[in-house]
């Protein structure tokens, strides 16, 4: 029999590989979507102008729409990956995503309130107001979860029925706004909510990164302790685990993420739902290839939604949050009936 | 080695009814001592105290008549909860891996993994090691958690009912084997049971527990006596005694008045 150390070694070993897959079809998707547009540009051109950069078409093309829209479909899919998966620990729910708690609704009444109302938070340059707006209320709602959490105890029934709550209530607001919003306004929100990557900007990306990196360095420090989670409050807190702080950080570090990522592009739904499962089938629980796997699996299902909303209607953009819901329920069910059971 | 000892411990989820009234009792080293009692008499509540993941109102647990702090009680005391779940998707190896977890850093260290190994090779799980928790069964399942627990190389082992659901094969397996690590290691074990004669056989010291208070504590033939039963468990019993071990029978159901009467 072989030693049962190296088998676990071996394992590890897989697991980096699957990493390093996820990395390669990452980058392969990437180029795709930087080639495919409007303007037919080669890899060669594109490469070009990326390493050099000059006054020409090419490079415009390349550095204002290409780049930000590819970068952004990566970093934002990688963020809602990891926020999908950190909300499945924390309230040990296989259904949660980053949007189970309501934040895309408060990110939703943010945005209209800009549109409908032209009520912003902060004087900010007028392409950002909305992402403010929807950051800030994204924000808010995590606020109003982390009250409830405090009042009644940090379980994750608790944060769940709070979550219904909250949604509810923006969403009833929203539904308000709507109402009294004007032909221009509403189409704006609808826009909006569908959740487009036509938005992107390099800054943009940046910020997004930015946190993104953060919030992976701060999580991966604690990724056995994460894991730990999953054996249960009791046993992860004999093991030495504050369950509950570890809960709020995680909260407040996925409220952050979620609200930078939604933001810019609004609401996209699914990817935050079923990376982490794709992940975890690939990668098993140990959260130290977790983090980067759901990051990954997240970044690869958004740039193939990129790619797809360039191609499928010729010369148009389709609003990239349609595409992913409809290839993620499909792939979604078939996880649910085919899947293996002992996956959660 | 670490004995533990408790002092009137008080503990009350709400601060009008308390459920334990000032509990004490020791335990010592390379022994396995035994808390039962009745459904909701505070045996579990009592572990988690001695475990600090609950605050008693009043009273203390002294680990070698010290005082530890939660950090400090967490290296040296493993604790296996009554429910237990293993995510599906951890293999048996990492499931008793996260055991060692207050010493695991971002890279696993080969002696931690050596540690591991040795322990699943000696609770002969090496067949399983790389199986997934949730393909086995519930016997195998309360192995691994033992293993858990036993990797982490406690003084102080607290196990809240750990053959409950199991199979007479397994109880007697199982508890076997906690005997065995008990007198070896010279750990100090606690373990809640609601089988008196799984207690009676394996346990060095029983502590019965009611209505929030010792009611007994000693060894088998002291402690389990029918006048003691009927009150605590308000149940007739038969109790025989044959190759040293003490057996308890229980015959039926005492009405409340008879047990006022006779207690």
């Amino acid at each position: 029999m072989t030693d049962i150390a190296d088998a676990y070694s071996k394992i590890v070993q897989k697991r980096f590989l699957f990493i390093f897959l996820f990395l390669v079809l990452s980058s392969l998707l990437s180029f795709v979507n930087l080639i495919i547009g409007p303007i037919k540009l080669s890899l060669f051109e594109i490469l070009q102008s990326l390493i050099s950069p000059r006054e020409d078409t090419t490079s415009i093309v390349v550095w204002e729409y290409r780049l930000p829209w590819t970068l952004m479909a990566v970093l934002v899919g990688g963020a809602l990956g990891l926020a999908g998966l950190q909300m499945q620990t924390i309230l040990n729910n296989p259904l949660a995503s980053p949007y189970t708690l309501g934040i895309s609704s408060g990110a939703g009444f943010g945005a209209a309130l800009a549109y409908v109302l032209g009520i912003y938070v902060i004087a900010v340059p007028s392409e950002f107001i909305v992402p403010i707006n929807a950051f800030v209320f994204s924000f808010l709602t995590c606020m109003l979860i982390l009250t409830i959490g405090k009042i009644r105890g940090f379980t994750s029934e608790t944060l769940i029925l709070g979550g219904i709550a909250i949604s509810f209530m923006f969403q009833s607001l929203l539904a308000l706004l709507q109402y009294y919003a004007s032909e221009e306004a509403l189409q704006a929100i609808v826009f909006w909510l569908f959740g487009s990557l036509t938005k992107a900007s390099l800054l943009k990306a940046q910020i997004v990164a930015v946190v993104l990196i953060a919030v992976t360095i701060l999580l991966l420090f604690r990724s056995w302790k994460i894991t730990a989670l999953r054996l249960g409050e009791e046993k992860a807190k004999s093991l030495g685990v504050d369950v509950e702080s570890l809960r709020v950080e995680i909260l407040l570090y996925v409220s952050i993420l979620t609200s930078v990522a939604i933001c810019f592009v609004g609401v996209i739904g699914f990817v935050g739902l079923v990376a982490p499962h794709i992940a975890r089938i690939l990668l098993g629980e140990d959260q130290r290839f977790l983090i980067v796997g759901s990051i990954l699996c997240g970044g690869l299902i958004l740039s193939a939604g990129a790619v797809a909303s360039k191609t499928i209607v010729p010369g148009a953009i389709f609003p990239i949050g349609i595409i992913t819901s409809m290839l993620g329920i499909p792939f979604f069910l078939f996880l649910v009936l085919k899947g293996r059971r002992e996956i959660w | 080695m670490v004995v533990v000892e408790l002092k009137e411990i008080k503990f009350g989820y709400n601060s009008s009814d308390e459920i334990l009234k000032g509990i004490s009792f020791r335990a010592n080293p390379g022994e396995i001592t035994a808390i039962v009692g009745p459904n909701g008499a505070g045996k579990s509540t009592l572990l988690k105290i001695i475990a600090k993941i609950l605050k008693p109102k009043s009273g203390i647990v002294l680990f070698d008549g010290k005082n530890l702090s939660k950090e400090e009680t967490t290296k040296i005391v493993s604790y296996l909860p009554q429910e237990n779940s293993i995510p599906g998707i951890l293999t048996v190896f990492e499931a008793v891996l996260l055991g060692r977890l207050p010493h695991l850093s971002w890279r696993v260290k080969k002696e931690d993994l050596k540690i591991v190994r040795n322990t699943i090779t000696e609770l002969r799980l090496e067949k399983y090691a790389e199986r997934y928790t949730s393909q086995l069964s519930g016997g195998e399942k309360q192995m691994v958690l033992i293993a858990q627990a036993l990797v982490r190389e406690p003084k102080v082992l607290l196990l809240d009912e750990p053959v409950s659901n199991l199979d007479m094969r397994n109880q007697l397996e199982i508890l076997e084997l906690i005997k065995k690590f008990t007198k070896e290691r010279k750990i100090s074990t606690i373990v809640v049971l609601h089988d008196l004669n799984l207690a009676a056989k394996y346990a060095d010291k029983i502590v019965i527990i009611s209505n929030g208070k010792v009611r007994a504590c000693g060894d088998a033939k002291s402690v389990l006596r029918p006048e003691v039963l009927a009150e605590v468990y308000e149940v007739e019993v038969n109790i025989s005694s044959s190759d040293g071990n003490i057996h308890v029978l229980p015959l039926r159901p005492l009405s409340r008045s008879f047990c006022s009467e006779v207690c």
